[in-house]
C-alpha cells in the first residue's frame, strides 16, 4: 500500500522501533532559543554530557530580545539572563549562535528557512510550538519541551509515537486579495481550536500549490492554533526555486542528488489518511479574530457575534467570555471596531514578502490619528532587504515604526507590548488573554488587512481605503 | 541519575493533602535558567511561617517527605521534583499522587512511594513523637519500614528498573547508541549542516 508524504520521512527517520513503544527517530535539525533551553544545557552539564551533533543545532535570539536599541545591554534583568546563559551555554558546547546584531539574528522560524537549513524530508525540532512552520518545506516539523530539548541534545534522537495523519485539500483558487493567513484563520474557525489533535496535517490541493513558500509558512505555522502535532505541504518547483542559492543549501551534484530525492516525497495515489477534510478555496474572505483563541474568527464583513449564535453551551460561555474580554458588543459590524496598534511581524507574517505586501497598500497613506503601527522585521536579513528595496521608508513616512528583529509584540516578552484594553490588530497567530501585554486585546488578521487597518484606525481591507 | 535501592533517613510529617506544584514551588522560581539550586522555592510560601513543621530544628537534614494524600497536583512543572531533590528528599510517600508529578519524579530519580493513609497516619505520629526515628525505603524488595511497621508498596517494573539502575530517559537512549551511530552512517551527504 502506497504511503503519505508524512509516512516517507518518518520511516525515513526511524533509528530504532519496537512494537508497543514510541520509535526513536533522528533529528536532522535542532533549533533553539534564549527561553527553552538555558535548563536543558544545565541538565546536560550536570551529567557531564556532550551536545551530540552540534553541527545539526542552530542558536538564535528572538523570544525576548528588544527592537530598539539592540546594540545596548538589555534592560530586563530577566530577558537579559536568558539571552547571555544562551551565549554562554552556546561557546561552551560549540553550538553556533546568530546573536543580537548578528546578520542571520532572528525569529528561529524564519532564520532555518532563509538560512537553507529547512530543507524537504527533514526532521526539524525546536522548543517553540511553531516550529510546524518548516513543514511547508515537505518536513516534519515540531515543538518540544525543555526536557525532550536536552534528550535532542544529547543523543540527537527523540521518543516518538507514530501520529495520525489528516490530509486537508483545498480546492480552487483563492480570491483575490485573500491571503494564505485568511485561509488559515477560516480552516481554524471551521474545525475549532482542538480540530487537529493528534495528527500530522498535510495541506495539498490547488490553492496550496499556488501559495509562494511564505504562504505556505503561514499556513503550516498556524496548524498549531487548530491542535495539529504538525502541518506538511510536498515540496514541488516552488520549494526548490525558494532552497536553490540560499547559504545552507546543496551544491552541484549534491543539488541534483537532494531534488532527486525530494521529488519523491509526496503522497502516493493509493496511500490513505486517517482524516481528510476539503475546502474550497473560493468560499475564503479576508478573516479577522473577534475572541480570545485563534477559533473565534469571522469574516471580516460580518459582525461581532453573539452568544446567542451558538449551540453548545460550553461555545456560549465562551462567547460571553471573550466578548467581556475584549470589551466588544455583539452585532457591531467588525469593520466598525477602533484600533490602537497594528502591528505587522512574527514567525506567521513577517517576512519579506509580508513587508512588501504591507507597504504595497500603505505607500501614499497616513497611518490613522490615534492609531500606532509597529512593522517588526522576522530577522535581520528582512530588515536589510527591506531597507534595500525602500519598504521602511514607507512605513515611516506613513509614520509607521520600523524596528529591529524579533519576536517583539506577538508574545510581549520584550518592551513592546500593548497596555491594559489596548485593541491591535495583528498579524502574528495567537490571541489568547494577556498574549500580547497583561489586559491586551488582540484581533489576528491577515497583513492586508493590518496594513488597511492602521490607515483607516478601524479594522479594514485595501478595497475600503479607495 | 543516581542509582536507587535503598534509603534510610529522617522524614518530614507534612499533615496536608492536596499539596498542589504551585504550594511546593511558586511560579515567580521559573524564571530561573538553572536545574538546581530549586531548595529556596520549595513550599515558599509556607515556609515564610516560623510554625511551619520545614522550620523547626529537629526537622533538619530529613531525607523522606511523609505527605497527606494527592500529592503534586496542578501545573506539569518539573521544577516542583527538581525543589523537592534539592531540598534533599530522596523519597516520597502519600497515600495518592497527581499522575504527572509521579511521572516526573520517576524521570529525575525522586522516588515516589504510594502506601495506605493508615500507614501515612502511623509514620506521622512515629516522627512528631521522636523526629530522629528513621525509615527505611526498601526499592528493591518494595517496602517501607520504621520500627515494627512493615508496609509493602507497589511500583511499575519499568520505573523500578529504571531508578535501580539510575536510568533517565537520555541514558536509556544512549544505551542504543550502536544504533544511532548506525543510523548516521546512512544519511545522505546532501543533509545540510551549520558547522
Ligand atoms: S514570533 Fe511569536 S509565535 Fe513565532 S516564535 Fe516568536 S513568539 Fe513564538
Amino acid at each position: 500500500m502506497g504511503r503519505t508524504l508524512a509516512e516517507k520521512v518518518w520511516d525515513e527517520h526511524v533509528v530504532r522501533s519496537t512494537p508497543g513503544e514510541p520509535d526513536l527517530l533522528y533529528i536532522d535539525l535542532h533549533l533553539i532559543h534564549e527561553v527553552t533551553s538555558p535548563q536543558a544545557f544545565d541538565g546536560l552539564r550536570l551529567a557531564g554530557r556532550p551536545v551530540r551533533r552540534p553541527d545539526l543545532t542552530l542558536a538564535t535570539e528572538d523570544h525576548n530580545v528588544p527592537t530598539l536599541d539592540w546594540d545596548k545591554p538589555i534592560a530586563d534583568p530577566v530577558s537579559r539572563t536568558q539571552v547571555e546563559t544562551l551565549r554562554k551555554n552556546a561557546a561552551e558546547f560549540g553550538v553556533r549562535l546568530h546573536p543580537l546584531g548578528d546578520l542571520d539574528q532572528g525569529i528561529v522560524h524564519v532564520v532555518g528557512p532563509q538560512l537553507g537549513l529547512t530543507q524537504p524530508g527533514m526532521t526539524i525540532v525546536c522548543g517553540d510550538s511553531h516550529t510546524s512552520t518548516h513543514g511547508a518545506f515537505g518536513a516534519i516539523a515540531f515543538g518540544i519541551g525543555t526536557s525532550e530539548v536536552e534528550h535532542v541534545l544529547a543523543t540527537q534522537t527523540l521518543m516518538q509515537a507514530k501520529p495520525r495523519t489528516m490530509a486537508v485539500t483545498v480546492n480552487g483558487t483563492l480570491p483575490e486579495g485573500v491571503t494564505a493567513k485568511d485561509l488559515i484563520l477560516y480552516l481554524i474557525a471551521q474545525t475549532g481550536t482542538g480540530g487537529g489533535q493528534g495528527y500530522i496535517v498535510e495541506y495539498r490541493g490547488e490553492a496550496i500549490e499556488q501559495l509562494s513558500m511564505e504562504g505556505r509558512m503561514t499556513v503550516c505555522n498556524m496548524s498549531i492554533e487548530w491542535g495539529a502535532k504538525a502541518g506538511m505541504i510536498a515540496p514541488d518547483q516552488t520549494t526548490f526555486d525558494y532552497i536553490e542559492g540560499k547559504p545552507e543549501a546543496p551544491k552541484g551534484a549534491e543539488w541534483d542528488a537532494a531534488v532527486a530525492h525530494w521529488k519523491s516525497l509526496r503522497t502516493d495515489d493509493d496511500a490513505t489518511f486517517d482524516k481528510e477534510i476539503v475546502i474550497d478555496a473560493g468560499d475564503v474572505t479576508p478573516f479577522v479574530t473577534w475572541g480570545t483563541n485563534p477559533g473565534q474568527g469571522v469574516p471580516l464583513g460580518a459582525h461581532v457575534p453573539s452568544p446567542d449564535d451558538f449551540e453548545d453551551a460550553t461555545d456560549k460561555v465562551a462567547c460571553e467570555k471573550a466578548l467581556a474580554y475584549m470589551g466588544l458588543e455583539a452585532g457591531t459590524p467588525m469593520r466598525e471596531v477602533k484600533v490602537d496598534t497594528v502591528f505587522v511581524g512574527s514567525c506567521t507574517n513577517g517576512r519579506i514578502e509580508d513587508l512588501r505586501l504591507a507597504a504595497e497598500v500603505i505607500k501614499g497613506h497616513k497611518v490613522a490619528e490615534g492609531t500606532r503601527l509597529l512593522v517588526v522585521p522576522g530577522s535581520v536579513r528582512v530588515r536589510l532587504q527591506a531597507e534595500e528595496e525602500g519598504l521602511d521608508v514607507v512605513f515611516k513616512e506613513a509614520g509607521g515604526e520600523w524596528r529591529g528583529a524579533g519576536c517583539s509584540m506577538c508574545l510581549g516578552m520584550n518592551p513592546d507590548t500593548l497596555d491594559p484594553q489596548e485593541r491591535s490588530a495583528s498579524t502574528s497567530n495567537r490571541n489568547f488573554e494577556g498574549r500580547q501585554g497583561k489586559g491586551g486585546r488582540t484581533h489576528l488578521v491577515s497583513v492586508p488587512v493590518a496594513a488597511a487597518t492602521a490607515v483607516k484606525g478601524t479594522l479594514a481591507s485595501p478595497a475600503d481605503l479607495v | 541519575m543516581e542509582k536507587f535501592t535503598s534509603h534510610t533517613g529522617t522524614a518530614l510529617p507534612l499533615r496536608r493533602s492536596n499539596v498542589d506544584t504551585d504550594q511546593i514551588i511558586p511560579a515567580v522560581y521559573l524564571k530561573r535558567v538553572t536545574r538546581t539550586g530549586f531548595e529556596d522555592g520549595l513550599f515558599a510560601a509556607w515556609r515564610n511561617d516560623p510554625d511551619f513543621v520545614a522550620n523547626k530544628p529537629e526537622y533538619a537534614g530529613v531525607s523522606i517527605l511523609v505527605a497527606g494524600p494527592d500529592f503534586g497536583t496542578g501545573s506539569s512543572r518539573e521544577h516542583a521534583v527538581w525543589a523537592l531533590m534539592d531540598y534533599g528528599f530522596k523519597v516520597v510517600l502519600s497515600s495518592r499522587f497527581a499522575d504527572i508529578f509521579r511521572g516526573n519524579s520517576g524521570k529525575a530519580g525522586l522516588l515516589s512511594v504510594p502506601v495506605e493513609q493508615d500507614v501515612i497516619e502511623q509514620l506521622w505520629a512515629a516522627i512528631e513523637d521522636d523526629p530522629t526515628t528513621r525509615i527505611t525505603v526498601d526499592l528493591e524488595a518494595r517496602t517501607v519500614t520504621c520500627g515494627d511497621l512493615v508496609a509493602p508498596f507497589q511500583i511499575d517494573d519499568y520505573t523500578r528498573w529504571r531508578l535501580l539502575n539510575g536510568l533517565d530517559d537520555i541514558g536509556i537512549t544512549l544505551g542504543n547508541e550502536a544504533d544511532i551511530a548506525a543510523f548516521e552512517a546512512t544519511r545522505p551527504s546532501f543533509k545540510p549542516v551549520t558547522q
